[in-house]
């Protein structure tokens, strides 16, 4: 028998196995099923798109004409007209026509901070500054009542700086929020744990139909008379309170992953609890459920659109209120419809994109 | 004799209304002294020096570390985890943070040290341990023994009188156990006080002052090394023996 060590010898390695050739080959083309499935949804696709392109594009009509757009249904033609007509009216409400600008910069600055405050080269201390800053730009612009800026109440605010606003602040108010709810349901003291648990299987028993109709019409009445707060700001609340106790509840299934140890050994370094919690436990566990508490950021911006029940038209609303009140125009809510989604899902895909960023930050550690 | 910088007196610990794990427990530990304590699990070793940093609260009984007693104030337990180091079985180091980080921590956070002052004294230690270049790692990216070097030179950032070991090589494949007991010996002849639950019968005869064996929540002998295993007095004690010595 020969013990000497042979070398299996070297082979050609197998022909290319990068590039678009042979990625449609492998996946496309790989075997008689998926071959079958590409031709299926090749052949679906040949059959659907063409009707597609020629509803929303040869056979449709831009131009904001009510007539125009009567004929193209007849042939079957989308009416973006209604859009190019009614635009102003879905994204900026009963806001005062001529005042436009200011939720439109307000709206601006707002999405620019929101952007930023994704970045982490901003995250600096002096980003919080700049959220107060714009918070009260925001404001200010929508408000006005200064500067010979007319005054306009929140009653008149309305479409996407409505829905904007309002799903930002429930949502960087509900977030730390469900991050002290979850702790104290975890806390060793009954009391805070007792008023924890109450909160949220409260607040989770109920519709947020039924918390906004609350904010907005029994909370008055146990005002003292002459004392009001804005509804806007009751509503603000009642989103945030209800959003935080789902997230709770999120941040408690990532505090409960967390093994015991890690909390034992913060212990004996002589971290306080706070620390502990700060430095060890919250980092650990709010990383492993990103992706849920993203799912209920994007639940938030589309909830938004509830608030239109009373009486604060945001973009849902507001598309609403342009078109049914005009009966030439009514006919094409369809497309205007789409309007909205397109704009809902900018917002809510960028957000999704923005958490997969985050989870590949976050799995650093993990790489091995 | 020097006054004892660890002092049980008739503790007793209970899990829940009926299992009695630490039964009577009277033990003192001299500053500077090595103690191993082993015994079958169950037996309530792990229950015992988790007591001494309040990872377990004591029921009856008084306990007293470094000159204060434990008890439910809070500033008492702060004042003694800052005197006592411990390594656990399962590491628990925090696999967010880099292995300088999980260093720095504590001296930083809790010790109020200058992040510079934090990380020459982590690189220290680092150094001690034979482990300085991984300091930019993430834990889970080191070996076993590697992470269990980590968290002896992090209980020791805080430069802690005593230091308490859990099985800290139970958890290790045998090539590991090696380089975790040369860092252990290696501390040992620097003078810390040392409690040690082990298995590893070739470091308690290495290092040890006392070897404590421990069954039932009680202490059943403890006596200096070549004594206990040469000479074991208690019939239970010549059967574990034979059990772990055995093979």
């Amino acid at each position: 028998m020969n013990d000497t060590f042979q070398p299996i010898a070297p082979r050609p390695a197998p022909v290319r196995t990068e590039g678009i050739v042979p990625w449609v080959r492998n996946n496309l083309f790989g075997n008689w099923s998926s071959t079958l499935a590409t031709v299926l949804v090749l052949a679906a696709a040949a059959w659907w798109l063409p009707g597609l392109l020629r509803w929303a594009i040869f056979d449709a009509v831009f131009s904001p004409d009510s007539q125009l757009c009567q004929a193209a249904r007849e042939t079957g033609g989308a009416c973006w007209g209604v859009v190019a007509e009614k635009y102003r009216l879905i994204i900026f409400g009963r806001y005062p026509f001529e005042d436009q600008w200011r939720p439109a910069v307000a709206t601006a600055a707002m999405v620019v901070l929101l952007v930023l405050s994704c970045v982490r080269v901003f995250w600096r201390p002096w980003l919080v500054l700049l959220w107060a800053a714009v918070l009260a730009l925001f404001f200010g612009l929508m408000l006005g009542g200064f500067a010979g800026m007319e005054h306009v109440p929140t009653d008149r605010w309305g479409g996407l700086p409505l829905t904007v606003m309002v799903a930002t602040l429930s949502i960087v108010l509900a977030f730390p929020l469900s991050v002290a709810v979850a702790l104290g349901r975890r806390s060793n003291m009954p009391a805070i744990k007792t008023i924890c648990v109450i909160y949220v299987e409260l607040i989770r028993g109920v519709p947020l139909i039924s918390v906004l109709f609350m904010a907005s019409f029994m909370f008055p009445l146990f005002m003292p008379p002459g004392m009001s707060i804005d509804v806007l700001i009751r509503v603000l609340v009642g989103i945030t309170l209800f959003s935080a106790a789902y997230m709770a509840e999120i941040v408690r299934g990532g505090l409960q992953a967390i093994p015991k140890g890690q909390q034992e050994a913060a212990d004996t370094l002589g971290l306080s609890y706070w620390q502990a919690q700060r430095k060890i436990i919250l980092p650990q566990a709010l990383a492993l459920v990103v992706p849920g508490i993203m799912n209920n950021f994007i639940a938030i911006f589309k909830d938004t659109s509830l608030i239109t029940i009373v009486s604060l038209y945001e973009l849902t609303g507001a598309m609403g209120l342009a078109l049914d009140s005009d009966s030439d125009w009514r006919p094409f809510k369809l497309t205007a419809y789409l309007f909205i989604t397109a704009i809902y899902f900018i917002f809510c895909f960028s957000m999704s994109r923005y958490s997969l960023w985050i989870e590949k930050q976050l799995s650093r550690s993990k790489n091995r | 004799m020097t006054a004892p910088i660890i002092s049980f007196d008739k503790v007793n610990k209970w899990y829940g209304n009926n299992f009695h794990v630490l039964r009577d427990i009277d033990l003192n530990v001299a500053p500077g002294e090595r103690i191993v304590i082993c015994g079958p699990s169950g037996s309530g070793k792990s229950t015992l020096i988790r007591c001494i940093n309040r990872l377990e609260e004591h029921q009856q009984g008084h306990l007293i570390v470094d000159g204060v007693e434990l008890s439910d104030d809070v500033k008492a337990i702060e004042a003694i985890r800052k005197q006592v180091g411990m390594v656990f079985q399962q590491f628990n180091l925090f696999p967010h943070l880099t292995v300088l980080e999980n260093l720095t921590l504590a001296p930083m956070w809790v010790g109020k040290m200058p992040k510079k002052d934090a990380e020459e004294r982590a690189m220290k230690q680092l150094e001690r341990v034979r482990i300085a270049e991984q300091a930019g790692k993430y834990p889970l990216q080191l070996s076993g023994g590697q992470q269990q070097r980590v968290a002896i030179a992090r209980a020791l950032c805080l430069t802690p009188k005593i230091m308490l070991f859990d099985e800290p090589t139970s958890a290790l494949d045998p090539e590991m156990i090696k380089e975790v007991l040369d860092v252990m010996i290696e501390l040992a002849e620097g003078g810390i006080t040392m409690l040690c639950v082990t298995h590893e019968m070739g470091f308690a005869k290495a290092v040890a002052n006392r070897v404590i064996f421990m069954d039932l929540g009680q202490i059943v002998e403890e006596n200096e090394p070549h004594e206990f295993f040469n000479n074991p007095k208690s019939d239970r004690t010549k059967d574990f023996l034979s059990k772990i010595l055995g093979h």
